[in-house]
């Protein structure tokens, strides 16, 4: 029966890149010194079932180059062959091929055969240059008391008892006729209709997964082993060497010890920082989309609900108000679990540069330690995916100005390798996301310097924290150098562009000669929003709640002008900026004196401010609705919702109000 | 005199919208525009203004939880006082997945235009700047106004759309 394989090809590559992905950050991570085996083993099956696959849809190319790949790997993992940093970069260059080969079969894009060709030389000249035995590897853990586990037996055959899990007739046959090819199979049932292959071959366990693995999950599937040839099974002067059966199996075992049969260990194996080993299904984004789409319009709706059952009379309609009050609970759940859907972790953007810093930092013959913190932190996928950009920017500059060179780090008695640090936390209603570096810091002279020369509008008093936000100006660039990494001035405004666009912030703090912290603060959800209403003339707004503080009728004399611009207002101790909302917007209040309208106290960046309105209208969880799909960018707005009865709202941007009215303030109190 | 719409750049214009065109009027002339550009026609409703926008952009509306603005093509053009009662017609286009409504003063019909029936523009200074003419549209004794909606709506003068920083 031939199968028309090409339906498959886009499983194969999915897989392929998560193995590849894998491959790359266990070698990132791998210690020299002492490589644990687990790694060692993952980094290993990764090639070979990527071998597996490639052989089975006939991409030679790729089987090629995985081969040698993966007979090295086998080397070093079983002890014969040290691993050095060589081999690292071997194989990180033969991933980037690997990539790229997978590029050409998956889109057709061009294959650097030369880079192939280099890889595939540099492979064989290390399988032939350092057959030098290795010392024993440590391995981290006991091996496990129950079970002897037989050590390595590469010449003698072996008995493989394989239980497979609930599988079809045909599968079990076309598994049967497989491993028949590696050897003699007999076959026999157990009591509950499972099947279970007695397989007598010298193929390894690894192998025998890797084919069964087409049919079914390697995690289903029961092997052990039993010795047939016991050719060197425990000679006493054998130097320790990592068993691929014995290490998982070990940490495994730490709970259960009656173990009749080895649980193939799968690449994510126990312990360590693993994963959780949950089942998940892969769903297009769009599908996911919609369902946020459509719970949004089931707020939108329930809210009007509540509005219009809001005037009923309570004691007449009691039920109906029990009920309601229901849905609203059900509503508000479903809504959460829904928007947790998009919610991924951080991890997604961190993971992709270790690699980035390495070799830049290779590049620039600087050495860097790069770190993470609260890579388990969520964010909205999409959010996620707008981050990386900015955040590559900002890592690169980190690199490339940030720290210094070894000579530079020892001379100022730094440690000669750098730290470069990545965290994400939750802060309030966002999430803070911080690029640290313990380089030389900004320069503020050279900062002041170059704006000047740029025309900006500085002075030499200002705050360090104003002084720093200056780099983000457009073509603004202190580098005395270009060079193809940074320099040329273009990266840190779209940065901040880009961050804003997102409604978020960023914020600079630098010690000379200590190193330098970015952090960009990012609302958590883009849809869904608790928000204040207030009412000004006819119209009403929506405040972001998570900004605000209080609200307040201030009296008469708490209200002060500042040199005839701009008003302040005392509000227990501390003297807030006033920022009447009906001048922004140009609209006829119906309160233009403070004390007899509403102040409602806003917090953001860490400044202060109150806003004047007329009224508060009431709290509600609104649902955003983008403003720029159709229109463009409203200065002061940050997206229009749609309220209980139907009409639209706008949401008020209270980052970009509270600039504004700061500039504004600045000007008056410096000029 | 020289027609800035010469006859190739009407059937080229007409080539691209096809031949239907929705009548409507504004003041006392009736224009035309593409009836594939024309996603729905409404009456008008309350809008939510938009503060500093100019005059002609009267706010934005809940078109079944998409946010829509409206533009008075009335107060841009300057073609008398715009009145907003239950006649008062707004059409909604559907501009390359933008979506804008236009308050006009009232629709006719649908009609379909053959070549003969398009004529270049003669150069006068019209409401609308020559740019957004296709043509004129003669049938019987109508005269139609052909717009091009599609580069009046984009066009930075209308302000609707953002223009990128380079």
């Amino acid at each position: 029966m031939t199968i028309d394989m090409s339906q498959f090809y886009q499983a194969f590559f999915e897989e392929a890149d998560e193995l590849l992905a894998e491959m790359e950050k266990l070698l990132l991570s791998v210690d020299m010194s002492a490589p644990d085996s687990e790694d060692l083993n993952a980094i290993f099956r990764a090639a070979h079932s990527i071998k597996g696959g490639a052989a089975t849809f006939g991409f030679n190319d790729i089987t090629e180059v995985t081969h040698m790949l993966e007979s090295l790997l086998d080397r070093i993992r079983k002890g014969e062959m040290a691993l050095t940093p060589d081999h690292v970069d071997a194989f990180l260059s033969a991933k980037d091929v690997l990539g790229m080969q997978m590029d050409g079969h998956r889109n057709g894009s061009n294959v650097d055969q030369s880079a192939v060709n280099g890889v595939c030389q540099r492979l064989k000249a290390l399988s032939q240059g350092m057959i030098a035995a290795a010392p024993p590897v440590v391995v981290a853990v006991e091996p496990a008391a129950p079970v002897a586990a037989p050590a390595v037996d590469k010449d003698g055959t072996a008995r493989f008892r394989i239980e497979l899990p609930e599988v079809s007739q045909r599968d079990v046959d076309a598994l049967a006729t497989e491993l028949g090819l590696l050897g003699t199979i007999s076959q026999e049932s157990l009591a509950d209709k499972r099947v279970v292959f007695t397989l007598a071959t010298s193929e390894s366990q690894d192998d025998i997964v890797a084919i069964c693995s087409f049919v079914l999950d390697p995690d289903d599937l029961k092997i052990s082993r039993q010795e047939i040839a016991p050719a060197m099974a425990d000679s006493p002067g054998q130097p320790f060497v990592p068993e691929t059966v014995s290490a998982p199996l070990a940490e495994q075992l730490a709970a259960s010890p009656a173990v009749a049969d080895t649980k193939t260990a799968s690449p994510r194996a126990a312990a360590k920082e693993a994963p959780s080993q949950e089942s998940s299904i892969r769903v297009s984004v769009e599908k996911v989309d919609q369902l946020i789409n459509l719970v949004g319009e089931l707020v939108i709706t329930q809210a009007m609900i509540e509005q219009r059952i809001s005037t009923l009379n309570p004691t007449h309609h009691e039920r109906l108000l029990h009920s309601a009050n229901q849905l609203a609970r059900n509503t508000r759940d479903l809504q959460e679990a829904v928007m947790s859907i998009r919610m991924m972790q951080m991890d997604y953007v961190f993971s992709r540069f270790p690699r980035m810093v390495r070799d830049l930092a290779g590049k620039l013959g600087k050495k860097i330690e790069f770190v993470t913190q609260g890579a388990t932190t969520e964010l909205d996928k999409g959010l996620i995916e707008r981050i990386i950009d900015p955040l590559t920017h900002l890592v690169r500059n980190s690199v490339d100005h940030g720290v210094e060179m070894p000579e530079k780090r020892r001379e100022a008695g730094k440690h000669e390798t750098g730290k470069l640090t990545l965290s994400a936390a939750h802060q309030g209603g966002n999430i803070v996301i911080e690029v640290r570096d313990d380089g030389g810091g900004l320069n503020r002279d050279r900062i002041l310097a170059k704006a000047k020369q740029q025309g900006l509008p500085v002075s030499d008093s200002m705050p360090d924290g104003e002084v720093w936000q200056l780099i983000f100006a457009p073509g603004f660039s202190t580098a005395e150098v270009v060079t193809d990494v940074s320099g040329r001035g273009v990266g840190m405004d779209v940065v901040k562009r880009n961050i804003a666009a997102m409604g978020g912030s960023v914020e600079i703090r630098s010690v000379t000669g200590a190193g330098t912290t970015i952090a960009i603060s990012l609302p958590l959800t883009l849809a869904i929003l608790d928000g204040m209403s207030v009412k000004v003339g006819e119209e009403v707004y929506i405040l972001p709640l998570g900004y605000v503080i209080e609200s307040l009728q201030p009296a008469a004399v708490d209200v002060k002008e500042i040199a005839g611009q701009g008003r302040v207002v005392k509000v227990r101790e501390e003297y807030l900026p006033l920022i009447p909302l009906y001048q922004i917007f140009a609209i006829e209040p119906q309160f233009e004196e403070p004390e007899k309208g509403i102040l409602v106290v806003l917090e953001s960046d860490g400044k202060k401010a109150a806003l004047l309105v007329d009224s508060l209208v009431g709290q509600q969880q609104v649902v955003v609705k983008n403003l720029e799909s159709n229109f463009r960018k409203v200065a002061g707005i940050s997206g229009a919702t749609i309220l209980g009865d139907g009409s639209v709202s706008l949401i008020l941007d209270v980052a970009a109000l509270l600039r504004a009215s700061r500039q504004l303030n600045a000007d008056t109190i410096f000029s | 005199m020289s027609s800035t719409t010469t006859q190739t750049s009407v059937t080229a214009a007409a080539e691209n919208s096809g031949n239907e065109f929705l009548a409507f009027t504004l003041g006392c002339e009736e224009y035309g525009i593409d009836i594939l550009r024309v996603q729905e026609i409404r009456g008008y409703e309350p809008v939510t203004r938009i503060g500093n926008a100019p005059d002609f952009i009267k706010g934005v509306v809940n078109l079944r939880g998409i946010i829509v603005p409206i533009v008075d093509m009335r107060i841009k053009f300057n073609l008398g006082t715009p009145v907003y009662d239950h006649l008062t017609v707004v059409i909604i286009l559907n501009i390359a997945g933008r979506m804008v409504g236009m308050v006009v003063d009232s629709v006719s019909d649908v009609m379909t235009l053959s070549l003969e029936q398009m004529r270049p523009a003669p150069e006068i200074t019209t409401v609308f700047d020559s740019d957004y003419l296709m043509g004129l549209g003669s049938i019987e004794e109508r005269m139609l106004i052909l717009v091009d909606i599609d580069k009046l709506m984009s066009s930075p003068e209308m302000g609707l759309i953002e223009k990128m920083a380079a």
